[in-house]
């Protein structure tokens, strides 16, 4: 009882934070092809060294993977790491407790996160990293204001500030990759996430063609049908 | 050895009328098929009767594949529906079926009972069948707020959690009626168990058996039309066969088959092209887990129960208790029970009322949407009127006036309806 009370207080107490967090935010327009393939493998290889470190995609499959040109041996050689099977789920490493611990949440699960959040946040999620000492771990974000995450991908990207007058961000420190190879990096993992979020999707679309065509011809012998029997109703 | 055509038909014959010694299909066949006779002036209006059945049964169909699969347990529940959709065959096609089958309920739903109030469906002798179908249309609302839940994301979670708290504001029993019916203090393992009990045995036995007797009534005293005469009236003095009817089947199986393929188009496009229709029937916020300790900063019903929500909102508090506003809102869905005896026209159709009539039901409709609408967005949408209005919420005072509109439209029915200058009924209906 005094739990559930605790959890009651508690929600009502975080139910304005979490309000004044919802700001109209200005997202770019992620530049990705759920038909590129290519694309798809190099956000999996990114996906899988860079964010399932701290983040789990426990409902995605490894041997999904085949779904975007893969095969078998390749998902083996070049993405599994530590033993896990090909028929295995994206678990994380990281003990959630310990997480909890580190950066005040767990990392949330990845799974389907562009459906939560869609592409164009995700994109410009990635991008949007700033330098900011007045957070815990040094970094902020324009898309998610004062995200738990540090900048995972800094040497990447370089560092950011954020022009407080134009509210624009401006590169102090380059990184490895120009911002143009970068923005492309980031579209590659979106690209990647988004089909993670649904598999199935592409499968789906085509399948819709087909469904559509029988639908069409099956209207066009319902309705000759109906005249034939209606004709001699006058 | 081929079987000859006529001893086939002796087979057959021999099988009907023994089955007709035991049960009666031959007479229900011609009764509910062959030998009920429809009025022949059935419109684009009459198609939705059967679309509604057509996506019931879709619907149980679906759901007991999903059962198959789905775990009712708030651990699993929300990497069950995963599951479903990425490791079961065929699952992700089966679970946006059931969940776009959920919206077509409603927007098939809506259009049959607007057919039913512009033809004057609901009137003498058809009381009882439009009774029922308020009550199959609240047994639906109950089957889809259950199985809402049952996905256990964000807003499942706390959109029943809005709703069981409307309970609370009941006098005096309030507080202690939602605990009862979340079986905790607040939304948990134990309410997704008893939703899931719900949705799939308890509200679909109701459903069904509301449908039955539905169509029991409907087939006792026949059905309207468009002009809204009675075919029984004039009937063939040989044959005593409506002259207006004709037989359901095969007339009305072959066109509603038309009907069918039409929604079945419109369907597999959402399905298959557009699942979570913007937002509308998929939520995004209900692909994030269920979290009691995060509140979303907006949450919203489903569409098709936010004319009723934006109702519940628009009403002020009365004396610091929100029953006025839970009140108004239970009476808004209940409203439609009483058209048979608000209503004191002498024609039925609206093809021949007047322009009070007309003008106020467009009114009507126009409440609906506008409420509808703003029941999908935060009440600050259109910002805040100035000081000299308090600083109100622009949406709110638009809300309040949309939902004085959407009463007055049953409270002053009696009158408009006596007052309208009619049009004189045909003695036959117009093909």
């Amino acid at each position: 009882m005094k739990i559930y009370m605790k959890k009651i207080l508690l929600a009502l107490v975080c139910m304005p934070l979490f309000a004044l967090a919802n700001v109209d935010i200005k997202l770019d327009k992620a530049p990705i092809d759920p038909s590129d393939n290519d694309s798809l493998q190099r956000g999996a290889r990114t996906f899988v060294n860079s964010c399932l470190s701290c983040h789990s995609a426990n409902y995605m499959r490894y041997n999904r993977l085949q779904d975007i040109g893969l095969t078998e041996k390749q998902i083996k050689d070049n993405l599994l790491f530590a033993g896990e099977k090909v028929g295995d789920t994206m678990k994380v490493a990281m003990n959630p407790k310990d997480a909890k611990k580190w950066f005040g949440v767990a990392p949330p699960d990845l799974s389907v996160e562009v459906r939560a959040r869609g592409a164009d946040w995700v994109y410009s999620y990635m991008r949007g990293f700033y330098r900011d000492n007045t957070t815990s771990t040094g970094w902020n974000n324009v898309v998610f204001d004062k995200v738990a995450m540090p900048h995972v991908l800094y040497d990447l990207q370089g560092e950011q500030v954020l022009n407080h007058e134009t509210h624009q961000l401006e590169m102090v420190k380059p990184g490895r990759l120009s911002p143009e190879e970068y923005d492309a990096f980031v579209a590659d993992l979106t690209n990647y996430m988004a089909f993670m979020a649904e598999p199935a999707k592409q499968q789906r679309k085509h399948a819709g063609l087909w469904v559509l065509l029988f639908l069409g011809v099956l209207l066009v012998l319902t309705i000759k049908l109906k005249k034939e029997y209606w004709k001699d109703i006058k | 050895m081929a079987i000859k055509d006529s001893q086939a038909k002796g087979l057959l014959n021999c099988t009907m009328n023994w089955i007709d010694a035991r049960f009666p299909l031959t007479s229900n066949i011609k009764n509910h098929l062959t030998e009920y006779y429809a009025p022949k002036n059935f419109n684009f209006w009459y198609f939705f009767g059967s679309l509604a059945m057509l996506v019931l049964v879709l619907q149980i169909v679906t759901g007991i594949f999903l059962t198959m699969h789905y775990k009712p347990d708030a651990e699993m529940a929300f990497a069950s529906v995963e599951y479903i959709m990425r490791d079961v065959f065929g699952g992700n096609i089966i679970r946006y079926m059931h969940s776009t089958g959920a919206s077509m309920f409603f927007i098939v739903v809506y259009l049959h009972m607007f057919r039913g109030v512009i033809y004057g469906s609901y009137r003498n002798p058809r009381e009882l069948i439009w009774l029922f179908g308020v009550a199959i249309f609240l047994c639906l609302m109950g089957e889809a707020f259950f199985g809402y839940l049952l996905p256990w994301g964000q807003m499942s979670y706390w959109g029943a959690q809005v709703i069981v708290n409307l309970f609370s504001a009941i006098p005096f029993i309030g507080p202690d009626l939602s605990e009862w019916l979340r079986g905790d203090y607040l939304i948990s393992d134990a309410t997704l168990n008893r939703f899931f009990a719900f949705h799939v045995i308890a509200l679909p036995l109701v459903l069904l058996g509301l449908v039955v007797v539905h169509l029991i009534a409907l087939h006792e005293v026949g059905s309207n039309n468009p002009d809204g005469v009675e075919i029984k009236a004039k009937k063939d003095k040989k044959t005593g066969i409506p002259l207006d009817g004709i037989p359901f089947h095969p007339y009305y199986t072959v066109k509603d088959l038309v009907g069918v393929a039409v929604f079945l188009i419109v369907f597999a496009a959402i399905i298959f092209f557009a699942p979570e229709m913007g937002g509308y029937f998929l939520e995004d916020n209900n692909f994030v887990p269920a979290n009691p300790m995060v509140t979303p900063a907006h949450i919203a019903p489903v569409w098709y129960f936010t004319p009723y929500y934006s109702i519940l909102r628009a009403v002020p508090p009365i004396l610091n208790s929100q029953f006025p506003g839970v009140a108004a809102m239970g009476l808004s869905v209940v409203a439609f029970a009483f058209l048979p005896w608000l209503d004191k026209s002498p024609v039925k159709s609206i093809r021949y009322r007047g322009k009070l009539y007309k003008r106020w039901l467009a009114a009507f409709v126009v409440s609906f949407l506008v409420l509808g609408y703003l029941g999908t967005v935060p009440s600050n949408v259109w910002g805040q009127f100035g000081s000299w209005l308090g600083g109100a919420d622009r949406a709110t005072v638009v809300a309040r006036i949309f939902t004085v509109i959407y009463f007055l439209f049953f409270i002053l029915m009696p009158w408009y309806t006596a007052k309208d200058k009619t049009k004189p009924v045909p003695e036959r209906v117009t093909y």
